[in-house]
């Protein structure tokens, strides 16, 4: 069954149905983290004079710097990888997408090595306030990049790309919906960094 | 996104790389500034600041926000008022004097 409006604008809303659902998805997740950025709040007034910059300055500043790039590089490429498609070059949307995988990898990667790194020291979600919403918002979002790296690796790999042979439209749409997501990744990133790491 | 020619997309691109540059120089810029000796709530003010730029320019341009449809920008200021109730929450423990 062909789900309806994913090609066509619906009259109505003047959108495919795809865009309309994963921005109200989307609104969604603004909530779900907004929860824990206001608890967040809530802990840092809370706590002791000096407390939060203590243990954040057990952070690594350069390693969330460096992440901070790969994911603003891997928004470009997701959205680069559309505009590929949009000029019917499908090479280069692969080639667009697979480093926006790339970065993805990468940005975990250096997340693994950041946790292992305060794991080494001793240093658990249950040492601090600030280390128990440093881990649960990092960890939320760390789980929000590998949800898009599955949706994007089935996008990027033949068995979800080969939508493009038989309905180029569709295939464009759907990455652009999951580009979409891919920014909000993001745009939480640009958030927390700040946050967490400088202040 | 408006106008999806072959002309337009790659009129996009260059802003892409431009925001693109735009993001960099503000994430190095954010990092500068955190080592400012300023105080605290100016350290806040200053990195929130850089913040909401850098998110304005990524839904923006990237989602293409500044053209996209009515509905859409209708739900997301929906949203963002729930989204400053939830940041408010917090201010009520500033005014509950309950154990004082």
């Amino acid at each position: 069954m062909q789900v309806p409006y994913v090609v066509d604008e619906r009259p109505d809303t003047g959108l495919i149905n795809s865009k309309l659902a994963i921005w109200i998805f989307l609104a969604s997740e603004v909530m779900l983290f907004g929860g824990l950025f206001s608890a967040y709040v809530f802990l840092r007034m809370a706590a002791p004079e000096g407390d939060f910059a203590y243990w954040g300055s057990k952070l690594s500043i350069p390693m969330a710097t460096i992440n901070t790039l790969v994911l603003i590089t891997s928004s470009v490429t997701v959205v680069l990888s559309w505009a590929s498609l949009k000029l019917k070059d499908f090479e280069k949307y692969k080639l667009y997408m697979g480093l926006t995988l790339l970065c993805a990898s990468i940005f975990l990667v250096i997340k693994y090595f950041e946790y292992t790194g305060k794991f080494h020291h001793g240093i658990y979600p249950s040492s601090s306030t600030f280390m128990g919403i440093y881990f649960t918002l990092t960890g939320l979002h760390g789980l929000h990049i590998i949800g898009g790296m599955i949706v994007m690796g089935y996008m990027w790999l033949p068995m979800g790309s080969k939508l493009w042979d038989t309905d180029p439209d569709h295939f464009t749409n759907r990455v652009e919906t999951a580009g979409l997501y891919w920014h909000f990744v993001d745009l939480v990133w640009i958030f927390l960094f700040p946050i967490l790491y400088l202040l | 996104m408006s106008g999806n020619n072959q002309a337009d997309i790659q009129e996009h691109i260059k802003v892409y790389l431009t925001i693109f540059g735009a993001l960099a120089v503000l994430t190095i810029l954010t990092v500068m500034a955190s080592y400012l000796d300023v105080s605290s709530s100016e350290a806040i003010f200053l990195a929130l600041t850089i913040a909401t730029i850098k998110a304005s320019l990524v839904a923006g341009y990237f989602m293409h926000l500044i053209t996209e449809k009515q509905t859409i920008v209708w739900i997301l200021i929906l949203t963002f008022f729930f989204f400053l109730v939830l940041m408010l929450l917090p201010l009520i423990t500033a005014t509950d004097q309950t154990g004082v």
